[in-house]
């Protein structure tokens, strides 16, 4: 699986131009899936048919479930060019100027800037602020800057994998949410048999606005979805209290600060983790939601959960994972699909 | 023109029947059909003239910012909160129409001889503002504008030369763009325009405009932000006036659909009329709502660049408003299915 964790964090992708990740996607479940779309704002979605199980002989029996991971990472959008030849640029999802200043990120082309920060502010000290902000392609004026306003740029971070005797960490730009994109490819690859009509979404959209879920569950009208994204963790020096931590599971979640989990969706993930000996762990969310917010909403409402994988330095270029939660992340997912 | 009409009408969010009835008089003979839904949208509808059957939606918003009666002083006059979004700094001494009547008001406002030191440098707060509209007690004044009575700015629509001024440019100007585009010929999809209620509230009646048209595309058409006055740093002015039409590539409602923003560019340069990309991240418009609905809605922004947007007087240039006709009409005359198609990526 590390093979396919890095080819997802490595692509660029930020909310909007979904082009190339997708295409990395697609790739990977075309042999998988029985069928596979592109829907209107160009979420990804794979489906596959549910079967009777061996002995009823009765079809049916299932349920319509979406699984939902998006594709979409976090990033920065050019928003002027000086006469110098610097870029400024905002903010694409919830980019903070902290983990700014000294960072490289990457145009779909492949052009890399560094970004600078002002040296001319009123208090130093203090945390910069976007317009204080600016990315150097090594342009010297307007006319040869090889970017221009709208174009869109991710963090560049080299994918490591840390193997340790108490468990192996992953590192990289962009887990949120590509490590559960690799968790639902993992995931189809190895469901043989399911008696539920199971659909895969790699959604648009989630950084910004929550739309590609929203509109993809909308198309598809199940009975039960499930987001899987990145959580936070409790396990960092002086950092806000929360009971997750990286390596004791996958999280299921009880609420977040966008929406509670339907009950019988988060029974259903317990249960099916204690029924088959996963390790998992509850989570409450204080900051922070996920597709599972807007997925629940759609039409009449669909009863919607999130299976969690625990992540530190969330929303920064080096997200931290551990592998034995994306193995059990694999795992438990396969236990809820593969019985009624 | 029809921007001038457009502009003088009064319509406050929730209170926009002098703008539909403007609209209605202004399409209708343009149009197959149009009808007025629940929520107050009109919504025109021109066939056609090819085979396949593509819906595109055209969106503009009619209401624009204004006030609201909320109370009453003893002395007769009236407590107001804005509607949408404006500016407190602009709103001493500035002349209103009150109502269904028009009734003259002014935004009460302390001489200067009387000023205290220090007292002219604070921002006044809207909730500290009163309109004054003549009234000598709390009820006479209660009569004249029972709670819930809707205020707006008095400006007149003038032409400046290349240019022209008047309120409310947010979004009379994409209601005027609207209106040219169904003035004109025929295209090949089936065109569904919206002019909608509603927008500076939070995009409420476009959301449900295209929940009902189910579009395969949709254009939303604006009067945007140009800050493009003098400045003391080398930064963004949102847009300019006299750059062309403003597209949006992102703004905190959505992201626009690369496909139509290259559909939209590349008419545009092959045909040499002039554009500019929006400062992204800024502002936000109705198909912020659009692009949500049902299935998802592949959505792009298009607007006039005006200075001084959600105050009491906007400009806006008369070549960037007709650019903005001819970008929309030569892009929509180029869109087919295929604009649409997605490849293998």
């Amino acid at each position: 699986m590390r093979e396919l964790i890095r080819k997802l964090v490595e692509t660029y992708g930020p909310s909007g131009v979904e082009e190339q990740i997708r295409a990395v996607i697609r790739a990977e479940v075309e042999p998988l899936a029985g069928e596979l779309r592109v829907d209107p704002l160009g979420s990804l979605v794979v489906h596959k048919q549910g079967s009777p199980s061996a002995g009823s002989g009765q079809a049916g029996e299932g349920q319509c479930i979406v699984l939902d991971a998006h594709m979409d990472e976090i990033g920065v959008m050019v928003t002027y060019v000086d006469e110098k030849g610097f870029a400024r640029f905002t903010r694409i999802g919830g980019v903070s100027p902290l983990t700014c200043a000294g960072a490289r990120v990457a145009f779909a082309d492949g052009t890399v800037g560094v970004i600078g920060v002002e040296e001319k502010r009123e208090d130093a000290s203090k945390t910069p602020k976007f317009e204080q902000l600016y990315i150097d392609v090594g342009a010297t004026s307007r006319d040869d800057c090889p970017v221009h306003v709208g174009d869109a740029a991710v963090f560049v971070r080299p994918f490591v994998c840390m193997e340790r005797a108490q468990g192996t960490r992953l590192i990289a730009k962009a887990m949120d949410d590509r490590i559960a994109c690799a968790v639902l490819i993992e995931t189809l690859r190895r469901l043989e048999h399911t008696p539920h009509d199971v659909y895969f979404v790699f959604s648009v959209q989630e950084e910004t606005t929550l739309s590609g879920a929203r509109t993809s569950t909308y198309g598809i009208n199940p009975d039960l979805a499930i987001a899987v994204d990145v959580t936070g963790t409790g396990d960092k020096p002086e950092c806000r209290p929360m009971a997750v931590e990286l390596g004791k599971g996958p999280a299921v979640k009880v609420q977040d600060s966008g929406m509670i989990a339907h009950p019988r969706v988060r029974d259903l993930l317990v249960q099916r983790a204690k029924e088959a000996d996963i390790p998992y762990q509850l989570e409450v969310l204080e900051r922070g939601t996920t597709n599972a917010a807007a997925m629940q909403l759609v039409r009449a409402g669909v009863p919607s959960g999130c299976l969690s994988i625990p992540c530190r330095y969330i929303h920064t270029p080096s997200e931290m994972v551990d592998e034995g939660d994306v193995q059990n992340s694999v795992q438990l997912l396969l236990e809820v699909l593969r019985t009624a | 023109m029809i921007l001038r009409e457009l502009s003088e009408a009064v319509g406050v969010s929730g209170n926009e029947g002098d703008v539909r009835a403007v609209l209605l008089d202004a399409v209708r003979e343009h149009v197959d059909d149009v009808r007025v839904d629940t929520m107050g949208n009109v919504l025109a509808f021109k066939h056609g003239t090819g085979r396949q059957r593509m819906r595109v939606m055209l969106a503009a918003h009619m209401d624009e910012v204004g006030l609201m009666v909320v109370g009453y002083d003893d002395d007769g006059f009236l407590r107001v909160r804005s509607v949408g979004g404006i500016d407190p700094r602009l709103l001493p001494g500035t002349l209103l129409q009150v109502g269904p009547e028009h009734t003259p008001g002014v935004i009460g406002v302390k001489p200067i001889h009387l000023l205290k030191k220090g007292e002219g440098e604070k921002v006044p707060k809207l909730e500290g503002l009163v309109v004054d509209i003549g009234a000598k007690s709390k009820d006479e004044a209660r009569k004249l504008a029972p709670l819930g009575t809707y205020a707006t700015f008095t400006t007149r629509f003038r032409e400046l030369g290349p240019t022209v001024s008047g309120k409310a440019f947010d979004d009379r100007a994409g209601c005027a763009v609207l209106v040219e585009l169904l003035r004109g010929e025929r295209f090949r999809f089936d065109l569904h325009a919206a002019f909608t209620v509603q927008e500076e509230v939070g995009l409420r009646g476009a959301r449900v405009a295209a929940y009902g048209i189910e579009p395969d595309c949709a254009f939303a058409l604006e009067g945007t932000i140009a800050d493009d006055i003098p400045k003391d740093k080398d930064v963004s002015p949102t847009t300019e006036l006299g750059q062309g039409p403003a597209i949006t590539v992102m703004d905190r409602s959505f992201i626009a659909d690369r496909r139509l923003v290259n559909l939209l560019t590349s008419t545009a340069e092959e045909l040499g009329i002039p554009y500019q990309i929006k400062q992204p991240g800024i502002g936000g418009t109705d198909a912020g709502a659009i692009h949500l609905a049902r299935e998802g809605v592949p959505s792009v922004t298009v607007a006039v660049p005006c200075r001084y947007i959600h105050s009491p007087v906007a400009l806006l240039r008369l070549d960037d408003f007709n650019n903005t006709v001819q970008l929309m009409r030569a892009s929509l005359s180029r869109l087919t299915q295929r604009t649409l198609e997605r490849g293998k990526d």
